[in-house]
């Protein structure tokens, strides 16, 4: 679902695509066309804001974030995702900084009820153990948050990294071609023909016993070969380009020309692989400690919450649903946030 | 064409030299392979010690391992491979081997599965772009993807195996889930037909009347203890799968693609009723495959000599038939057998392992125990990858549909269905044929984690064990096969592209 290196071109202006939306043809052609949505006449009055007010122009920028604001799905998960982060690191607190949940992750409490969930929908309530106990008492919820906590750092810390590494590499190739290109894309094959998982396991077996910073650090380092092979495929297009040419008559230095000229023009794909990467990292982060590899204890993370409670599934369910939820929530979030950047950056978007 | 092949074969080659070496270092030094004796408090400790040391010639060091293991290898391209021996001395080579051929049964079942269901959801939701059922399988499509297999893997444990297992004692749906699953399936079935109200209508209550009567026949013959499918319905199937495969191809007005297509129906009929008892008494693989080989030789047949001047696509159609009939018989063979398989397996959905251990029961009875030892792990790795294809083929989908071409089409006055199917759909599969072969290498790797909540003994039983007793020679075993495999693969989709899409190998 990243592949999307030939369809985003933020570069071209985007009165570049009128033409063809004002082709007499299409109105006649498309008049069995499904029913237009919302979103849909929201785009068009962003263009026909372009066609009537020549005195306002919107730069590019504006442009992607109209189009993302009006993205009702990725709205949705913004908000959503907001409220998973404000929950896991407000809730139990971070460090030395305390929360505003009352109970921590370590402590033993006298089990209640076996230690089912007091959470209630009606009448709502919450209760002492929202998420109820674990097998010897100690409070779920804030274990639950906890491993959010880890998983989420994990997650954006990989994000991050392999992003910075998979630019920079894929812009390299792109731009010095020649024998740099070959030898960066070789080893780009390198690390992708051991599958990724495999790779974070074997390197993760030995960064877990080191904490969690050393297993995000190696999760980033075999993460980043995907977005390095687009942004290369955007650069080598991108360096073709008339103001390339200019920038390096005028005498720019090369590391000027792919900082400011090149990798502004590649946005579009770099920040939408880069929300993929981030979803692709909870889920690779959780496997791997379901599997063994990756987060040890007494750390916790979700992955590592399902995998030791995964025989409770019919005694104590709620042990092994809520780990899961969380992961399947941030990682939808994520996506959905991803699929509306996708549609934010690509110039096509308003003729469909 | 042949050079560029070769050259990028030879590259793929050096990589995966340069990453058996990379993994091979990563596997010997992710940790201690001595750590259990170390901390063991057995009397004769130092010398367990000496003798792993000894088996796993820890006393070498690692790059005389390495070469040894490359040497033994390299030997696969004579056909006599020696991967080593595992930390408990068992024969590396034998037991992949064995992992393989029960991971890539799952694998290719699972891609095949998803393939099919994945485009086809593209397919629908890119005709009727924005709507209800379009946002539905985008929705579902991002929820699959989102979804940790392994959590996955232990709800349908519980719910489609123990459940459904505990449900088939006494298989009876009651009135309340016979209303509302019909009318759940006639909602879904009617919004991916589309069209006006009137058609919609009629297409919600009809599908809900044939469902609901289904489900009534089902729950009163009680199907799901003694299914059947019966020479009638084949005949039915037969016949309907013809009809599609026409209307895919050539239409109904093309004589001689027709008549090739009726002549390889109606022997796959006459064939399949005639060894039909033959095949119940006293099946083998060889004999099914006997069968399977005709029909198709039949089918070729049919299509060169009817075929005439549209002899390809004749010989295509009448093929098409050819295995869909082939499929239909082998599951109605599958399901005489269910109730005899019933009897020795009172639960038939396992949750562990890929075969029952010391099963004793006839040449179906291990087929169909086979069978649902796979039908969960496929169903786990098929809900995770049908998400990417539905996604693909509806932007590929999307894309062709936008294209002049399609436009002429349209204005030349060709049906709004043969636009879809004949002209769109297939020049939308041809960035689908990349995809398949980076998922197939990818699957490999995501059936680790499957592996190990089915209890599998594959691939990624090999590996996980292996990693997590530092034993490099199964991790190597893995690595040999996954890495061949995506080399290979790449491969394929090099050669498919360039024949699928004529422009690329000019």
């Amino acid at each position: 679902m990243t592949s999307n290196d030939d369809q985003t071109r933020p570069t071209e202006p985007v009165m570049g695509d009128m033409p063809e939306k004002t082709d007499p043809l299409d109105h006649l052609l498309s008049v069995d066309e499904p029913e237009k949505t919302d979103l849909h006449d929201h785009l068009l009055t962003v263009e026909e804001d372009l066609e009537g007010n020549t005195d306002r122009s919107y730069s590019q920028g504006a442009l992607v974030l109209r189009r993302f604001l009006r993205h009702r799905g990725a709205m949705v998960a913004v908000g959503g995702l907001v409220i998973v982060l404000l929950l896991a690191f407000t809730s139990i607190g971070v460090g030395p900084l305390p929360g505003w949940w009352p109970k921590n992750y370590s402590d033993l409490y006298p089990l209640m009820n076996g230690g089912a969930p007091t959470m209630k929908l009606w009448p709502p309530a919450i209760g002492e153990h929202p998420f109820g106990q674990d097998t010897i008492g100690k409070d779920y919820f804030a274990q639950v948050m906890r491993g959010a906590q880890i998983s989420l750092f994990i997650a954006f810390a990989v994000g991050i990294m392999a992003t910075i590494i998979g630019t920079i590499i894929g812009a390299a190739a792109g731009y010095l071609r020649g024998f740099v290109e070959a030898f960066l894309m070789r080893t780009t094959d390198l690390f992708i023909i051991i599958p990724t998982l495999v790779l974070a396991a074997v390197l993760g077996q030995m960064a877990s016993k080191a904490g969690v910073i050393a297993l995000a650090l190696v999760l980033g380092l075999v993460s980043w070969t995907g977005l390095a092979r687009l942004v290369r495929a955007e650069v080598l297009s991108l360096r073709e380009r008339e103001f390339v040419a200019a920038a390096r008559a005028i005498g720019t230095p090369t590391p000027r020309i792919i900082m400011r000229h090149i990798l502004p023009n590649a946005l579009g794909t770099i920040v939408v692989n880069a929300t993929l990467l981030i979803s692709a990292a909870i889920l690779i982060e959780s496997a791997l400690s379901f599997l063994g590899f990756g987060v040890k204890p007494p750390d916790t993370s979700l992955g590592l919450l399902i995998s030791n409670y995964q025989s409770a599934l019919t005694t104590r369910p709620w042990l092994f649903w809520w780990p899961g939820v969380f992961i399947l929530a941030i990682a939808l979030c994520v996506n959905f946030i991803g699929d509306g950047l996708r549609d934010a950056f690509d110039p096509r978007q308003q003729m469909d | 064409m042949t050079k560029f092949i070769a050259k990028r074969l030879g590259i793929s080659l050096v990589i995966l030299l340069l990453g058996s070496a990379l993994l091979y270092i990563l596997t010997v030094n992710s940790g201690d392979p001595l750590q259990d004796l170390r901390e063991s408090n057995s009397p004769n400790r130092e010398n367990l010690i000496r003798q792993r040391t000894l088996n796993m010639r820890l006393d070498v060091p690692w790059y005389l391992r390495y070469f040894t293991w490359l040497g033994g290898a390299s030997k696969c391209l004579i056909g006599a491979c020696d991967l080593g021996k595992n930390i408990a001395g068992q024969d590396v080579t034998s037991l992949v081997v064995n992992a393989a051929g029960s991971t890539l049964r799952l694998v290719v079942l699972a891609t095949v599965l998803a393939i099919a269901i994945g485009v086809t959801l593209g397919v629908v939701s890119a005709v009727r772009q924005y709507s209800g059922f379009d946002y539905a399988t985008t929705f579902m499509a991002f929820v699959f993807f989102s979804l940790p297999v392994f959590w996955a893997a232990v709800l349908l444990k519980n719910y489609a195996a123990i459940k459904f297992n505990n449900w088939l004692v006494d298989p009876t749906f009651s009135p309340v889930t016979i209303v509302v699953t019909a009318l759940i399936a006639a909602f879904v079935l009617q919004a991916a037909m589309g069209g006006n109200a009137r058609r919609r209508l009629i297409t919600f209550a009809a599908s809900a009347v044939v469902f609901a009567g289904v489900m009534f026949y089902f729950d009163a013959v009680t199907w799901f203890r003694y299914p059947s499918i019966g020479l009638p319905i084949y005949i039915l199937g037969v016949l309907g799968a013809g009809v599609l495969v026409l209307s895919m191809t050539s239409g109904f007005d093309n004589k001689r693609v027709r008549n090739a297509v009726a002549l390889t129906a109606v022997v796959a009929i006459g064939g399949y009723a005639a060894v039909r008892g033959l095949l119940m008494e006293s099946p083998s693989t060889p004999l099914l495959l006997l069968c399977g080989l005709a029909g198709l030789v039949v089918a070729f047949l049919a299509g060169w000599f009817l075929g005439g001047f549209s002899r390809k696509q004749a010989v295509i159609a009448s093929f098409v038939l050819a295995l869909v009939a082939a499929f239909i018989a082998i599951s109605d063979l599958l399901l005489s057998n269910w109730s005899g398989y019933l009897k020795l397996q009172s639960r038939p959905i396992p949750t562990i392992g890929s075969v029952t251990p010391n099963f004793t029961a006839g040449y179906w009875g291990h087929t169909i125990d086979t069978l649902t030892h796979l039908l969960l792990p496929t169903i786990v790795l098929t809900l995770v990858s049908i998400a990417s294809y539905t996604r693909y083929t509806r932007a590929s989908m999307l894309d062709v549909l936008n294209q002049d071409y399609i436009r002429t089409a349209r204005s030349k006055g060709i049906s709004e269905g043969k636009v879809v199917t004949r002209h769109a759909l297939r020049n939308s599969m041809i960035p689908l044929a990349t995809i398949v072969a980076f998922d197939f290498a990818g699957l490999i790797a995501g059936a680790v984690v499957t592996e190990t909540v089915f209890g599998w003994q594959g691939m990624g039983n090999l590996f996980r064990q292996g990693l997590l007793q530092i034993d490099p020679n199964p991790v190597m075993g893995f690595y040999l096969v996954t890495g061949t495999a995506a080399v290979f693969m790449n491969m394929i989709a090099d050669i498919a592209y360039a024949f699928l899409d004529p422009r690329i190998s000019r």
